[in-house]
């Protein structure tokens, strides 16, 4: 599925990644965790073809295909999928409307017609209950005065929206509580499937309680210097980066 | 001969044709002559820096159409509110359309100032209010000199409007080029409400000049709802001046769209002279190629305890030029105010301009002014979010100038007008929406 080969970035001539080797196969989850300022938001926005920042080095290969020169949107039209850490405020465009453009854009690329409305009705009320979103909520502009659950809740709702082939969580767990974190969580495992990947970028160990991960790898300083099971995981929320750091050296 | 040489020499003959026991007399000969001593302004008043009536005023203008030309409905359809029922005051080429027109004498008057001036029964309303607020600055006292023609509007009180108003001048292009000036009378009575939609329309290619005046009062509890729909052709120019009176408890809102047209300057002036008034002044501007808007808003407030509000959003692409010079006057008396301006600007390249120029005066000590004004580019963060969602570049664009913009409409009153309005924004910005409105 996502092939990364020796990848490097930089943004305004500062190296954040150094070199990021990571295989991910149809129906994995994999987890990225790393102290704060490891690089791991530079990764999944570099991943999702953010043009702040520059690759200078290496590959980044969606099944098989370099995606490392193409567009945002391209990329969004072969099935990768960003959930951002701090989803952006669009005032005046709702929920609805900006799912549904999305939808119709990405049908366009791939030279289809529009989704029938009919269609596009059900897939939103079937998905928006799975996430246990409310009706209203829907008719609301994009992110605007939404909390830090709901902003999180709509990112995952687009995902199930979008079904993409390779889905990047970045820190979908902070800003929201338990409650909230299980809704979210049960929405990603549903839409699992062998089909498709997850990336889950995340400081903590608890949403690995709820979204299990099949490799745990740990970044810092742009480089992932450890690789293990969800045991790694639990071996962080225990005794933190620094044992790591120790054995780095 | 200047413009300025032949409009006062045209102004000899028009009094020629004029009653001397006109109840207007006295005011247009009083109107012409400030227009002679001030003539057209220049760049160098402070009001008019950054917009020059150079290049317009040299235009040799027909000051009247010498032969009339009528004009299908079919042609000029896609200009009315045509899905919902309306009253209509129409004008082509200065001249009043009784074909395209829908007036009424029933329990209100919704017809033509130049009927209103003549007749005896209008001449109390007309000794009343006719240019009681239009200020003297030289542009309106042109019009005032020429006054004649126009939308007159009387709503008694009590009176609840339900029929929206158009107010439509076309312009046939039948002259190579035309100057108009409309002038509209607009009263409305204690309690009563009204939503008026004034509209400029060139036909053609040929150059047009307007410079209309409207003066509107409302009373107590009075309630104005007032549209002004400016997207002309790129050879016409709009100089509007609109005045507002407003009386205790009243309510008056001027929502602006201004699209298109060469050169559009709106002068819109309210006076609070009652306790708990509120105006609102909401524009959306969206203009490309060389074209060039200027709004100079003045909100005098004289009472207590009212409030105005402000929003004017702008989008400038190519070598277009906006102008936001808004002003809030708080006279003395006029504490407990709440007066709130916000003008955002977004320059989509780098060759538009926009010069804001907010400008408080405030002489009560007890008030909350507030005003914001942002010009900026479209922001990095959301473009990539959206692309990011499979949105392209252009698009995404688009999404997030129309979103930019329409949020003004929120306070848009009549359902139809609201859903065109969008539809200019979309068709403006060229965001195929594919969603519904």
């Amino acid at each position: 599925m996502l092939q990364i080969k020796d990848l490097h970035a930089s943004v305004e001539e500062k190296d954040i990644l150094k070199g990021i080797n990571l295989e991910v196969k149809p129906g994995e989850v994999h987890a990225i965790m790393g102290p704060n300022g490891s690089g791991k938001s530079t990764f999944a926005s570099v991943v999702a073809g953010k043009e702040e920042f520059e690759m200078t080095k290496g590959d980044v290969l969606l099944n098989g295909e370099d995606i490392s020169e193409l567009d945002p949107e391209e990329r969004a039209h072969k099935g990768v999928f960003l959930s951002f850490q701090y989803p952006v405020e669009i005032p005046g465009v709702t929920v609805t409307n900006f799912i549904k453009t999305a939808i119709n854009e990405t049908r366009k690329a791939k030279g289809l017609e529009d989704m029938p409305a009919s269609e596009m009705l059900k897939k939103i009320k079937e998905k928006a209950e799975l996430l246990e979103i409310d009706r209203k909520f829907l008719s609301r502009s994009l992110n605007e005065g939404f909390s830090g659950g709901e902003k999180k809740r709509n990112e995952i709702f687009q995902m199930a929206m979008m079904e993409p082939k390779l889905a990047i969580l970045d820190e979908t767990d902070s800003g929201l509580d338990i409650d909230a974190l299980k809704i979210v969580a049960n929405g990603v495992n549903k839409l699992k499937s062998d089909d498709n990947a997850v990336i889950v970028i995340t400081h903590y160990q608890r949403l690995l309680d709820y979204i299990v991960p099949d490799y745990v790898h740990v970044l810092m300083n742009g480089k992932i210097v450890k690789s293990g099971t969800k045991e790694l995981a639990y071996e962080l929320e225990e005794k933190g980066y620094d044992w790591i750091k120790e054995e780095l050296v | 001969m200047s413009l300025k040489e032949k409009l006062l020499s045209s102004y000899l003959a028009f009094e020629d044709h004029l009653e001397a026991d006109s109840p207007i007399h006295d005011i247009r000969t009083k109107a012409i002559k400030a227009f002679e001593n001030q003539g057209f302004p220049s760049k160098k008043e402070e009001a008019w820096k950054y917009t020059s009536l150079n290049k317009i005023v040299k235009e040799d203008y027909s000051i009247f159409p010498k032969a009339e030309k009528t004009i299908e409905f079919k042609d000029v359809k896609k200009y009315f509110l045509h899905d919902v029922d309306t009253y209509k005051i129409i004008f082509v080429d200065g001249v009043y359309s009784s074909f395209l027109s829908e007036t009424t004498h029933d329990g209100l008057d919704v017809c033509l100032l130049s009927s209103a001036l003549s007749k005896d029964k209008y001449k109390p309303v007309i000794e009343t209010y006719f240019n009681k607020v239009a200020k003297d600055d030289s542009l309106t006292a042109l019009n005032t000199a020429f006054a004649k023609e126009g939308a007159y509007i009387y709503i008694p009180k009590h009176k609840e409007v339900e029929k929206p108003i158009e107010i439509i001048n076309f312009a046939t292009g039948n002259e190579a080029s035309l100057m108009l000036q409309p002038r509209n009378l607009v009263v409305v009575g204690e309690n009563a409400h009204v939503q008026i939609i004034e509209r400029h329309q060139s036909l053609s290619s040929h150059a047009v000049l307007t410079n209309t005046v409207t003066e509107i009062f409302a009373d107590k509890r009075a309630h104005v709802d007032y549209y002004k729909i400016q997207n002309d052709h790129k050879e016409a120019s709009l100089i509007d001046h609109t005045f507002i009176d407003q009386e205790r408890d009243s309510i008056c809102k001027v929502h602006t769209f201004s699209f298109g047209g060469k050169l559009t300057r709106n002068n819109l002036n309210f006076h609070q002279r009652g306790e708990h008034c509120d105006s609102v002044l909401n524009g959306i501007t969206i203009i490309e190629g060389k074209q060039h808007v200027d709004h100079n808003t003045l909100v005098h407030h004289a009472a207590a305890n009212c409030e105005s509000h402000q929003d004017y959003k702008g989008i400038f692409d190519e070598n277009s030029t906006g102008v936001f010079n808004g002003k809030v006057y708080v006279e003395k008396d006029a504490q407990k105010l709440d007066a709130f301006q916000q003008n955002n600007n977004i320059l989509v390249s780098d060759k538009a301009t926009i010069n804001a120029k907010p400008q408080l005066e405030i002489f009560a000590d007890d008030v909350r002014c507030s005003h914001g004004c942002t010009i900026g580019q479209l922001d990095e963060d959301a473009l990539f979010y959206m692309r990011s969602r499979g949105i392209g570049k252009k698009e995404a664009r688009a999404l997030l100038m129309y979103a930019f913009a329409n949020n003004v409409l929120e306070s848009v009153t009549i359902p139809e007008l609201k859903k065109r309005v969008n539809k200019l924004i979309a068709l403006k910005i060229g965001v195929n929406l594919g969603f519904d409105l």
